[in-house]
């Protein structure tokens, strides 16, 4: 079944405070059909058996949805192919002989927990700061169908909507900016009529919890929307400094 | 660390950044206009009249001032997030394959920056310093009886290291444009798919012509292609 | 009998939910602030209570075992959300979604419930669209829908593939608001452990911190369980890799009955097995059946063929193409619902006509949707005379829109492309029906403990239809706990606040501790996964998609084995106070281990066939319907509700009676 050997580099870090290295691994029997993550659990098998610690990785879904997943792959976010979480990235990208570089997501505002796993508490505290339409439970709200919206609008907000919160945008920047993310749920928002009325302040307030999280400042090479595994666009980020500005200029 | 306001958030800075080279960009399409007079090749006349006009003219001499403060809110802008952006990855990455998603140029806007600084001081003193400061006495009259900045061009062009350095300078303002301009539109906001292709186009034919103008100058002087 | 007291309210069943609602016990806002809530699990029921109850006013915790709030299963489901909304104008009704879940369920869900669920799915819709869900759109600007198995209206709302990305990603919004107001406490990378008895009531839980190991004692006056189904217990399933049954089982243990658990859906279009190495099993969406034909080779010697390679599924001619679903159910054709697709296919497959190296896989097949599509599309474009070729590249421009996203993540994980040649499908477990038992206020047997969700049993039956979880899971979150909790703790407005100082608690977490220190402890020689990957196959194979009294019988002496080397030979290496995955992993599967026999034990007990429970001795054997599953409702027109007795081997029935009023029982017939 397996057929090909590889030469896994990965980063092993005891937990937050250690200091961490880069450790080989050779791992025989890979085979095509694997997914990258089957394939790093073919490794801790071996290594449980062998009395040694697992590599600790986070994931989930394993189909590209939940967002759990990550992995600095061969200097890529999410490994090479486009468009695909590291679930989803299969072995058949690699050949046979391969040397392998597998490391967690870099970032001050994605803590190291162990090993590859990190921490990426900061986009859910952006999300609390206004990622959403203050709308409470009710059984008496209008009906769906009472507030048309336009398809492009529609598509457009959809597209923005669908970001996983990964993280791969922040690990891919060079800055290590988290803007791809923010302005992804900004966007969405502000394209819908149901977020007019928050989009000042949600504009405003999510951008000022991202840079308290100490993510840096994006300077528009592009690389997050290249790596982004739902290849959210640039045009969101634009947005976003949009929203913004008339926010900072306009409010009282 | 509160980073509010109309200075501090992440997204000011980078306004600031944007509008400060756009300001900066059109100072060279001023300069970049009249430095080209010398290509008339008459001997630097209609180049020293547009000198004495930028010299003399009181409009001038102010904006000069804000292109000073322009100049250098950008330098401090850019250093302020270039360091916020080395912060926010203490550890770098043992392997990180930036060509696969960004040109290198996107990524190195500080370095290019600190090169066109750096060119930025020499090129002062070969003419700012001479023009504004200790005179240009040294060069005498053209042949209008102007003060003759076009002398300082011919002198200083002479040594083949200067003009290496200058052509080089202009590599660099190069690729920090072709990264800038188009960024800068992006950072205030203005990306829309019917316009982006005109931005685009525009930003890298800036990048090109107006260093390529730029780079000639000191390689035609030399060259003795104008007198 | 006393305990299962299914609480239906009296009245018509139009009437139920609302005179309820008007009659039961609520707690006034002052008071609301004094009561604690815990709610395990934030997908769309634990999101969308925990957000809801928040903005009651209640003081509300939330546990997930992910990263994030965000992560839950929910998010993986693609193709919609039925609500009875009838926009489409063809003839839907809060009856008539009603009357689809109960047939679709075959006769073994709760009518009362399914009702209300029918009932509010309406709300659901304007509660989403309000939180800025971006639902798909017509050009006019209004809601679609798109049509789903096993029923003839369109009431599915859908974004995209990715339904329910989007309706977490609302409820998830909601949750982060309260979370941002101080009003709901978050507590993700935490796994519920044990569930706290206080007098007879739930009054709080014990966590394990997944970061620090460290072990919390949490109290409240409610704890609901809102954490998914058990479908991992087949180890390769469509749920994701932390999917687990441990808070509904430790519940169970704790004196929550366990309904029905031998329901399981086995979904019928996901990507077949490719190897050993195989974690996870991934679904393509049943909307794909709108439009793919499902068919297997007529011969078996081309069937034969197509498995060694000799052959491709587009060398076989249309007249020697068993569209077997087509053939057997001409009225519902490719869309049957769930169970019947499944079998459908098993049944071609044993007998010798699968097309994978396996001989586990069937085609879908969208040749035919390209060609439709494609002159459509040649007519819209007003092109001449346009060739085979160009119809099919215009038509397959039109797939692509519809499902790009699905056909992508085909080609990525199997390697081959979708467009040039049919995909090959095969029947995987998805989703569980069964859970933990609830009254009509989705109280469990233990007082204080509700379940939601997946995590019940009650809404739909032995087998769900097509985009009804996602309702589900809301319609409990949004619109039925927030009520129906307030009528329990009306009682507890002046007890203050729950000490976790008590022997109670000293004694859970006890238990938590030596059961963490046995596996840490253990000198075996055997990853987990070994356990698991082992328990999994029994049930596939004895428990899945067809069962019979001896397999059954058999795979509850394997489990019992299977537990037992478990217990003495697992390994788990790392430490109690660290992130240590092998030991999360460890305590799922031991829950798992247990509840796979009480689920054999159901599966014996239940000598019918109905919905996703097949029982091979219980077949139409002639007539039309011949192979069709044949129900008992003279015996078996209940809920199976399970008492832990201290052996998962001997668990205790009790049997809630199914009474049906509106519904008239009828073989289930989609022919």
């Amino acid at each position: 079944m397996g057929n090909m050997k590889l030469t896994l580099k990965v980063w092993r870090q005891n937990g937050p405070n250690d200091k961490g290295k880069i450790v080989d691994y050779p791992v025989n029997d890979v085979s095509e059909d694997m997914s990258f993550l089957e394939m790093l659990d073919v490794l801790n098998d071996e290594l449980v058996r062998k009395g040694e610690e697992p590599i600790a990785f986070d994931h989930d879904c394993r189909e590209g949805i939940c967002g759990m997943c990550s992995l600095f792959i061969n200097g890529e976010a999410h490994g090479p192919g486009r468009g695909i979480t590291t679930c989803q990235l299969h072995m058949r990208k690699f050949k046979d002989g391969d040397t392998i570089h597998v490391e967690p997501w870099r970032s001050a505002a994605f803590p190291v927990i162990k090993d590859l796993a990190t921490n990426r508490g900061a986009f859910d505290r952006i999300q609390a700061a206004g990622g959403f339409v203050s709308v409470n439970t009710s059984g008496n709200l209008v009906d769906g169908n009472a507030l048309p919206i336009p398809k492009p609008d529609a598509d457009k907000a959809f597209d923005a909507a669908t970001c996983i919160g990964c993280g791969a945008c922040v690990a891919t920047c060079p800055n290590g900016s988290a803007m791809l993310f923010t302005a992804a749920k900004v966007s969405q928002l502000s394209l819908l009529p149901q977020g007019q009325v928050e989009r000042k302040q949600r504009a405003l307030a999510m951008v000022e919890q991202m840079d308290k999280e100490g993510f840096g400042n994006c300077s528009n090479t592009g690389a997050c929307e290249i790596e982004c595994p739902k290849g959210i666009s640039l045009e969101h980020i634009a947005r976003l400094n949009r929203e913004y500005l008339a926010a900072t200029v306009t409010k009282e | 660390m509160a980073r509010q306001g109309l200075f501090g958030s992440s997204l000011v800075k980078k306004f600031w950044m944007a509008l400060t080279g756009l300001f900066l960009i059109s100072f060279l399409v001023v300069h970049v206009t009249l430095n080209s007079f010398i290509f008339f090749n008459d001997g630097g006349v209609t180049f020293n009249t547009g000198a004495e006009f930028m010299a003399k003219n009181p409009i001038i001499r102010t904006m000069e001032v804000v292109l000073f403060i322009g100049l250098i809110a950008h330098i401090v802008d850019g250093l302020i997030l270039w360091s916020q952006n080395r912060a926010a990855r203490p550890v770098r990455y043992a392997v990180e394959k930036g060509g696969a998603n960004r040109t290198w140029y996107s990524a190195s806007m500080g370095i290019l920056g600190t090169l066109i600084l750096f060119f930025l001081i020499m090129h002062l003193w070969h003419f700012w310093v001479k023009s504004r400061i200790t005179g240009l006495h040294h060069y005498g009259l053209d042949a209008e009886g102007q003060e003759n900045l076009y002398g300082a061009m011919l002198e200083v062009f002479q040594n083949p290291f200067v003009v290496v350095l200058y052509v080089l300078g202009c590599f660099s303002l190069f690729w920090h444009l072709l990264h800038g301009f188009k960024s800068a539109f992006q950072s205030l906001g203005l990306n829309h798919k019917r316009y982006n292709p005109i931005i685009a186009f525009l930003g890298t034919a800036f990048s090109i012509v107006v260093p390529t103008l730029f780079a000639l100058m000191p390689i035609a002087i030399y060259l003795k292609w104008i007198q | 009998m006393s305990k299962l007291d299914s609480k239906i309210p009296p009245g018509p069943i139009d009437k139920k939910w609302t005179d309820h609602k008007g009659h039961i016990r609520i707690v006034a806002p002052a008071n609301k602030r004094r009561i604690d809530i815990i709610v395990v699990g934030t997908g769309l029921a634990g999101g969308a209570a925990a957000a809801s109850l928040a903005e009651m006013g209640y003081n509300v915790k939330a546990f997930c075992f992910q990263d994030s709030a965000r992560r839950a299963h929910s998010i993986a489901a693609q193709g919609g959300i039925n609500a009875a909304k009838n926009y489409q104008n063809d003839g839907d009704s809060t009856y008539r979604l009603f009357y689809d879940t109960v047939k679709g369920g075959d006769y073994r869900a709760r009518e009362a419930n399914v009702y209300r669920l029918a009932e509010v799915s309406a709300n659901i819709i304007d509660q989403c669209v309000a939180q800025g869900v971006p639902f798909a759109r017509d050009y006019g600007g209004l809601l679609d829908n798109r049509s789903f198995g096993g029923v003839q209206v369109s009431r599915t709302f859908y974004a995209r593939g990715q339904t329910g990305q989007q309706l977490l990603l609302g409820a998830y919004s909601a949750l982060m608001r309260q979370v941002g107001k101080g009003a709901v406490q978050m507590f993700d990378r935490h796994e519920m452990l044990d569930v706290v008895i206080v007098d007879g009531k739930a009054r709080g839980i014990i966590a394990r911190n997944l970061i620090t190991g460290e072990i919390e004692r949490h109290g409240a006056h409610a704890v609901l369980l809102c954490t998914g189904g058990y479908g991992n217990v087949f180890f390769l399933s469509t749920n994701a890799m932390g999917s687990n049954v441990t808070a509904a089982w430790k519940a169970h243990k704790r004196g929550a009955y366990f309904g029905n658990p031998c329901y399981t859906q086995i979904h019928p279009t996901c990507i077949p097995v490719s190897g050993t190495h195989q974690s996870k099993l991934t679904l393509m969406s049943e909307s794909l059946r709108n439009d793919g034909r499902i068919w297997v080779p007529k011969k078996l010697e081309d069937a034969q063929a197509i498995r060694e390679g000799k052959k491709k599924g587009r060398d076989i001619p249309e007249a020697d193409r068993d569209y077997y679903l087509e053939r057997r159910y001409p009225a519902f054709g490719n869309l049957v619902p769930r169970d019947v697709a499944s079998r459908a296919a098993k049944e071609r497959c044993d007998a010798g006509f699968g097309v994978n190296k396996t001989g586990e896989a069937v085609y879908l097949d969208f040749s035919a949707a390209f060609e439709r599509y494609g002159k459509q599309q040649a007519n819209i474009q007003k092109l001449e005379n346009p060739s085979k070729e160009k119809i099919i590249e215009l038509g397959k421009a039109i797939v692509s829109e519809k499902y790009g996203n699905l056909f992508d993540m085909y080609e990525n994980i199997v390697g081959e492309n979708p467009y040039d040649h049919a995909m090959k499908i095969y029947p995987a477990v998805h989703y569980t029906m069964g859970g933990l038992w609830v009254d009509y206020n989705l109280q469990t047997t233990v007082p204080g403990l509700f379940a939601l969700g997946e995590a019940n049993f009650s809404d739909h039956g032995a087998n769900r239809l097509g985009a009804s979880a996602l309702m589900q899971g809301l319609a409990d979150g949004y619109f039925v706990i927030p009520y129906t909790v307030g009528d329990y703790l009306a009682d507890d407005i002046r007890t203050g606040p729950i000490k976790t100082d008590t022997p109670e608690f000293d004694a859970a977490e006890k238990e938590v501790t030596d059961r963490i220190n046995h596996f840490l402890n253990n000198k075996g020689t055997k990853p987990v996964d070994d356990f698991h990957r082992r328990l999994g196959k029994v049930m596939w194979d004895k428990c899945g998609m067809a069962r019979n009294a001896q397999g059954l019988q058999e795979a509850i002496q394997e489990i019992r084995q299977i537990r037992e080397e478990f217990y003495r030979d697992v390994r788990v290496p790392g430490k109690a106070t660290e992130f240590n995955q092998e030991l999360e992993k460890a305590g799922r599967v031991a829950d798992f281990l247990e509840l796979g026999e009480l689920m054999c034990i159901d599966a014996l007990n239940r000598n019918e066939s109905c919905g996703g429970h097949f029982r091979e001795e219980y077949q139409e054997m002639e007539g039309p319907q011949q192979g069709e599953a044949k129900r008992d409702d003279a015996n078996y027109a209940y809920v199976a509700a399970w008492e832990w007795t201290g052996d998962a081997g001997k668990a205790n029935l009790h049997k809630e009676p199914l009474t049906f009023e509106e519904v008239k029982l009828t073989q289930r017939s989609y022919k």
